[in-house]
């Protein structure tokens, strides 16, 4: 057990693993993703209400839930890097951070283009949003604030505490519209009780939220690798690898 | 299939230009971030690897000049 914590702290290891994970990652995730997205825009039956501006859902939901599911690996990993101090933890957050700024845009932005056929604006300052756009800020700041320190031991601490500072905000942003009246409509999962949907409608939304998981996990492994490169380029394992010419 | 030609697929009773306009941003950037990242390992190993054949090449020519000097002859009367 404690072997296999050793091993999962050590760079060397990880870039081996993360190079043998990634194709089927990729893979795997971007055929999900594929078929979730084709079956919903093109087979899934139409909204009752909403007609077929509720397609954007096949990837407006996947954005949101990486956004936040991103949020919440980078707590644990900023957890990690301030108690066992794992060099791991702390480039985790470094590549992840990007890839959750990205999500977050997504998310807002997919949900500006649905809300103007659907509620008659682009942006109301309602809770969901206003803690979704909040989540985008933390993202933007803990890449500045990364950047900002350069000794690298104090930008690991300074970032995981400014990633736990932010986490109050994540059950916030999934209560946001349960406890204030919020135009967005409630979620279509939930763990206790039947999705909202028919099969045919919320099957196809699985798929693609499995997909983008799945390549979130490549983007997370491939980012994780340069990180590596750059702070263990002194290594002899580094230049082995370069002598080697593979990646 | 739930609608009944092409045109109606892409004009989505008027919800056409929102529907196309999320989905071609979403997949616009993901693949960018891909790419991007792609990119960046491959810049890093590259790199690496100019920066270890110089010092190769560095220090093979240290060594031809060094040999140079070992072969003097000296002669020992």
């Amino acid at each position: 057990m404690w072997q296999f914590f050793h091993k999962l702290g050590s760079p060397k290891w990880f870039y081996g693993i993360a190079t043998r994970l990634m194709p089927w990652l990729l893979a795997a995730g971007a055929l999900l993703l594929l078929s979730g997205v084709v079956w919903g825009l093109a087979f899934a039956p139409k909204d009752y209400l909403q007609g077929n501006s509720y397609r954007i859902i096949y990837i407006h939901v996947p954005a949101a839930f990486l956004a936040q599911s991103a949020y919440i690996m980078m707590a644990v990993a900023a957890v990690v890097t301030l108690v066992w101090r794992m060099k791991l933890a702390d480039v985790f957050v470094k590549a992840v951070a990007p890839v959750g700024l990205w999500l977050t845009f997504l998310a807002l932005f997919t949900g500006a283009v649905w809300g103007k056929p659907t509620w008659g604006t682009w942006w109301v300052w309602d809770a969901r949003l206003t803690s979704m756009l909040i989540l985008l800020f933390l993202y933007g700041g803990v890449i500045a604030l990364g950047r900002a320190i350069s000794d690298e031991k104090s930008a690991a601490r300074a970032t995981a505490v400014l990633v736990l500072v932010g986490v109050v905000n994540i059950p916030i942003i999934k209560y946001s519209v349960e406890w204030w009246n919020t135009l967005h409509q409630p979620a279509t999962f939930k763990l206790t009780e039947k999705p909202s949907m028919p099969p045919e409608m919320w099957v196809p939304l699985l798929l693609s939220v499995l997909g983008l998981y799945l390549i979130f996990g490549w983007l997370a492994c491939i980012r994780m690798q340069s990180e590596i490169l750059i702070r263990e380029s002194r290594t002899r394992w580094v230049r082995e690898l370069v002598m080697a010419g593979r990646n | 299939m739930a609608f009944e030609s092409l045109s109606a697929f892409i004009a989505m009773e008027g919800h056409g230009p929102y529907v196309w306009t999320c989905y071609a941003v979403f997949f616009l950037c993901l693949v960018a971030l891909m790419l991007q990242s792609l990119r960046r390992r491959r810049a890093l190993l590259d790199e690496y690897r100019r920066a270890l054949a110089q010092r190769d090449r560095a220090a093979r020519d240290n060594a031809r000049t060094a040999a140079t000097f070992t072969r003097v002859d000296v002669p020992q009367d």
